[in-house]
């Protein structure tokens, strides 16, 4: 290059690149697209599965009749419905308003770098990555070994303490991507903190937290392990949540693994029954998070 | 400062700030600040970015205390109180001193409930009553005839001059003494901010009106007293039009005129 003057690069030498550029763009292309491919097939084969299996087993008294003896014509999955509906919501009662003033705290309260807020932020990250049947273990500890009978009540139990730190996570996040000239506004006008949070930062972040909680109970409603070592299972109908409590995800388990063709197909038609719901709630909380 | 006295001799003050120290951390940002603020006028701050312009205005409604690490020492006296040392509640201040913000920031709730909530801190007024206040903040406005058939949609659907307009009624409708605006017309296009100038001009009839601006022109039109700041300190304060026309010193001057800046 001459000094002083800045001369365009020669024709053929742009052409050469560009043509380089368009290469390497088609090849990353097709590389990301055999790796979406790839997982596709996974995804649509278990879903496919789920479908098939699942529909051939379903039927109005899969609703409506308890879990069956081995090798008998009728029976259904009812009290394992209830059970786990029971279960999974009254968890999620008992864990979202915990989980919600604890992400408040840690948004609104805890920015300051106050050791308390860092070390509740730090014991969250390690509950939520705590793997499940470690605090099914832990639940199983100190209620079932103490209380001497599985129950209902420690399934709950369980499952919100699985809750709780999604609850935490998605509430602080989303209070954090409010924009403080929001918080400066409304304290201008003269209200207080408290005011200033439950009128106008939790509610520009309500999508975003209601989305967090069907989340985080579209994820219990497939637990297993937290619920093999504290509800177990029950073959009866009960909606006593001091008694063991018949729920989806164990007697799947329990169903599938077994020699029998019927109890085999219960298993397939609680696999739907479950992929349903978690597929639902997904929908929901699309649906939702795209409203804000 | 004698010009300054003479010039404020003939109004009523409204507030008076003595020797006013800010830190940002360890960073001082203001500089012993000390200036006079008349009743029912516009005061225009000036200067170059980070001159302490927008600090100084957020001190005046201890807005800087959201944030542990900023501190303000010396007086603001409002009405012969001083605000930073108050046993008042902040927010009974706050709702005395209202602050309109460079962008507008609609909180997420009805056009009719952005002008409510501020106005239901402090009263517990009747429907009607309410019904009354909302249509006067956003005539105070000038925005009622662009809203009145939309109460109930969100704030946030307004256009960004309409709703920086939503956010000055929503200021006047808590019905405070001082009204101070930070760069309101920063993000809005010529048509709107002449929508804002005009409002501010009709503001200063019931209220004392301070602003910051980045913008000379809009100082020059707006304003009865200009201040001039340059790094956290004072120079210059005095009439807009002897600001404008025979500053009195010399790097005013210089920066009204555009050789520095």
């Amino acid at each position: 290059m001459s000094s002083g003057t800045v001369s365009p690069p020669r024709a053929d030498y742009r052409l050469r690149l560009h043509r380089r550029r368009k290469f390497v763009n088609a090849v990353a292309l097709a590389l990301s697209l055999a790796a979406m491919a790839f997982g596709i097939v996974w995804l649509i084969w278990i879903l496919w599965d789920t479908l098939t299996l699942g529909v051939k087993g379903l039927s109005w008294q899969v609703l409506t009749e308890s879990t069956p003896p081995p090798n008998v014509e009728d029976g259904g999955l009812g009290n394992a419905i209830v059970g786990s509906l029971i279960m999974v919501l009254s968890a999620t009662a008992l864990a979202t308003p915990i989980g919600i003033l604890a992400g408040i705290y840690l948004a609104e309260y805890g920015q300051r770098g106050g050791w308390f807020a860092q070390a509740t932020r730090f014991i969250n990250d390690i509950l939520l990555s705590a793997p499940s049947i470690v605090i099914g273990l832990f639940v199983y500890a100190i209620v079932v070994a103490s209380t001497r009978t599985f129950s209902g009540y420690a399934g709950v139990l369980a499952l919100a303490l699985i809750v709780v730190p999604v609850v935490v996570r998605t509430t602080e996040n989303m209070l954090s991507l409010i924009p403080n000239a929001l918080r400066e506004a409304a304290v201008a006008l003269g209200a207080p903190k408290w005011v200033m949070i439950m009128r106008v930062t939790l509610k520009a972040a309500r999508a975003g937290v209601v989305t967090g909680v069907l989340l985080a109970l579209a994820r219990i409603a497939g637990e297993t392990a937290p619920l093999l070592f504290t509800a177990l299972s029950n073959q009866f109908f009960s909606a006593d949540l001091g008694q063991p409590m018949a729920n989806l995800p164990v007697t799947i388990f329990k169903f599938a693994m077994s020699p029998f063709s019927n109890w085999q197909q219960l298993a397939w038609a609680g696999v739907f029954l479950i992929t349903l719901g978690v597929l639902a709630l997904n929908i929901l909380a699309r649906v939702l998070f795209r409203q804000k | 400062m004698d010009t300054a006295a003479a010039t404020l001799a003939n109004e009523r003050i409204k507030m008076d700030v003595r020797d006013l120290n800010f830190y940002y951390g360890k960073f001082q940002a203001l500089k012993s600040i000390t200036l006079r603020i008349p009743e029912k006028k516009v005061t225009a701050f000036i200067g170059p970015s980070g001159c302490g312009k927008s600090t100084l205005l957020r001190v005046f409604n201890r807005m800087f205390e959201l944030y542990p690490e900023q501190r303000a020492e010396g007086q603001v006296n409002v009405d012969g109180q001083n605000i930073l040392t108050s046993k008042d509640d902040v927010a009974l201040i706050r709702a005395k001193i209202g602050m309109i913000f460079q962008k507008p920031t609609p909180f997420p709730m009805s056009i009719y409930d952005n002008i409510a909530f501020g106005v239901r801190l402090f009263e517990s007024l009747s429907r009607s009553a309410m019904d009354d206040r909302v249509e006067w903040a956003l005539k105070k406005a000038a925005l009622w005839n662009e809203v009145k058939d939309k109460l109930t949609q969100t704030g946030t659907s307004l256009s960004g001059g309409q709703q920086q307009r939503l956010c000055i009624a929503r200021g006047i409708a808590v019905k405070p003494e001082i009204i101070l605006f930070d760069e309101p017309c920063s993000a809005l296009d010529p048509i709107s901010t002449a929508k804002i100038e005009e409002l501010i001009d009709e503001l200063k009839h019931d209220y004392t009106v301070a602003i910051v601006t980045h913008n000379m022109q809009q100082a020059a039109r707006v304003s009865d007293y200009t201040a001039y700041m340059y790094l956290g300190e004072m120079i210059e304060f005095g009439d807009t039009d002897q600001i404008f026309v025979k500053p009195a010193r010399k790097e005013t001057e210089d920066y009204i005129t555009g050789r520095f800046g």
